[in-house]
């Protein structure tokens, strides 16, 4: 298992955690947990998904994922887990 | 497992506080590309860079996608081109051919500096140091990308005052070759004292003797994510504020450590070590100056300041060493002038002078960086500037270094622009009262006596 962390941040509106899943799915990447609050209307979610058995190569998806927060007015990252390991855990 | 919160803390840091790997940097061997014919040596300098380092720019921005984080520099440093050159090189012209390949290397691979058109001269000069420190005008007139370095002197060795006296007249010869442009030739070079071999930040970056064929450096960087928690820290006492610090210091460098092994992986050159450097930049928040007037100075310079930035550059250091498994370069937090809006707001204020500069680099890495002064200031002075800088270096047994811009045609009060990430500088006033005798004499500064351990 490969482990990476999508954060979307932005306006909330309808269908976001929908758009993101469904490009997930063409990609073969499995969702393995999500979290999400919406803090002063602005929706802040986390997913940890498994990017070991993706069709696509990392680079690209994280260019794809960027393009699709710009096309719905969020903020959407895609980042291996290991950078999140390495400065919050000893 | 990561929660919400870590990832947003991360995150922040990248977006807002400027958190950056600063540069990842290649040290090369270029020992084995001598050659008493200066064609051959050319062409064996030449075909080693381009192919250990043919990939540097890919695997900088394909980690850099990987993580997230951004990846500023991508840089090269060598083996000191004084020693390099010595067998084939027989004038300063054939050094500025050495120079001038090196900047086609750089310019091949797609990266910003090549460091390493240095010589080694601490206690002595060869007659190829000597035509290498010659030519670094014309060198730094003709190339785009090369960075220059003389070590004058060290703890274990005293100062080479012929050398000084020297490099004060180069950095004025420097200044007018490049003049057209704001003497900018000056800003990338550097006088140093006791200088690391595993530096990764330029100008003074070169790959010593002591090092493997290639290996990995990383600068990490982050004055911008230390400033927000020093702001965290407001009121609290100095043990706490220490704390603050030394825990964002240990996450900085964690992310420098998890770049400088992917990289070591993905190059299959070895991890060297992490530099752990705060290095500011002109950008609004990136700056060391910040850091410390967040501390509870009005202005850098005003009384407190060289406290402050000991406070800093220590905590700094405490949160990085158990980061990395390995620590070494410069690792201290740089005071440069015209890469920090704080430091350039500071001078233009009229509360940071050269002398106080000057006080703080008794505290951390590195010295007297990117400072603009007059044109008019003569060789002896700068060589004197140089000679007291040396000293502090020489005495309290670490790295220092002077990079000074004598702007010809401009005096104190103007502004000079370097562009990118050198910023832009007021010219700094410089204490007019000779020091033509003293620099005169010549010779040898001897070691001091707390080099004699054995």
């Amino acid at each position: 298992m490969e482990k990476a962390i999508i954060t979307v941040v932005g306006k909330d509106q309808v269908g976001i955690i929908a758009k993101v899943c469904q490009f997930l799915a063409i990609k073969n990447i499995n969702i393995l947990d999500i979290s999400q609050t919406i803090l002063q209307g602005y929706f802040n979610m986390m997913m940890i998904v498994d990017v070991s058995v993706a069709n696509e190569d990392f680079g690209v998806i994280c260019d794809e994922l960027d393009k699709m927060g710009e096309d719905i007015g969020v903020n959407i990252k895609l980042q291996h887990e290991e950078i999140f390991n390495k400065m919050h855990r000893i | 497992m990561i929660n919400l919160f870590e990832v947003n803390e991360t995150n922040k840091m990248i977006e807002q506080e400027n958190l950056d790997v600063r540069t990842i940097t290649i040290g090369i061997s270029l020992l084995d590309c001598v050659d008493s014919d200066i064609d051959i040596l050319c062409k064996n300098i030449h075909k080693k860079i381009t192919t250990i380092a043919k990939d540097l720019v890919n695997v900088g921005n394909s980690i850099e996608k990987k993580y997230g984080i951004p990846i500023v520099n991508k840089r090269i440093s060598v083996t000191p081109i004084g020693i390099v050159g010595s067998s084939a090189c027989h004038s300063k012209e054939d050094f500025v051919l050495i120079a001038k390949t090196l900047d086609r290397c750089a310019h091949e691979i797609g990266i910003n500096f090549i460091g390493g058109y240095s010589a080694v001269v601490s206690k002595g000069m060869t007659k190829a140091d000597r035509f290498l420190i010659e030519s670094i005008p014309t060198a730094m007139k003709e190339t785009e990308f090369v960075c220059s370095s003389v070590n004058v002197g060290s703890t274990k060795t005293g100062i080479n005052m012929d050398a000084v006296k020297l490099m004060g007249e180069t950095i004025k010869d420097t200044a007018l070759m490049t003049k057209e442009n704001d003497s900018i030739g000056c800003a990338k070079l550097v006088v140093l004292c006791n200088a690391p071999d595993d530096n990764p930040f330029m100008a003074g970056a070169f790959h010593g003797v002591s090092e493997a064929d290639a290996i990995i450096n990383v600068g990490v960087s982050g004055p911008g994510v230390v400033r927000t928690a020093i702001k965290r820290a407001k009121e609290k006492d100095f043990g706490e504020l220490c704390e603050i610090i030394k825990k964002t210091a240990f996450k900085i460098t964690r992310v420098g450590q998890l770049v400088a092994l992917e990289a070591s992986k993905a190059l299959n050159i070895p991890f060297g070590i992490i530099d752990l450097s705060l290095a500011p930049t002109p950008a609004v928040g990136d700056s060391i100056a910040d850091c410390l007037q967040e501390m509870g100075l009005e202005r850098v310079g005003a009384p407190g300041t060289t406290a402050a930035l000991a406070i800093l550059n220590d905590q700094v250091k405490k949160g990085g060493v158990m980061a990395s498994s390995y620590v070494g370069g410069l690792s201290g937090a740089f005071i440069p002038v015209s890469e920090d809006q704080g430091m350039i707001d500071a001078v233009e204020a009229g509360s940071l002078t050269l002398e106080k500069l000057e006080a703080m680099t008794c505290v951390c890495s590195v010295g007297l960086d990117m400072i603009a002064i007059p044109g008019r200031t003569s060789a002896k002075t700068i060589s004197g500037i140089i000679a007291d800088e040396m000293a502090i270096g020489m005495i309290n047994q670490k790295t220092t270094a002077v990079r000074i811009i004598p702007v010809e045609g401009k005096d104190e009060g103007e502004i000079v622009e370097f562009g990118g990430l050198l910023g832009y500088a007021p010219i700094m006033k410089v204490n007019e009262f000779s020091c033509d005798e003293f620099i005169d004499r010549g010779g040898r500064i001897p070691a001091p006596i707390h080099s004699f351990k054995n």
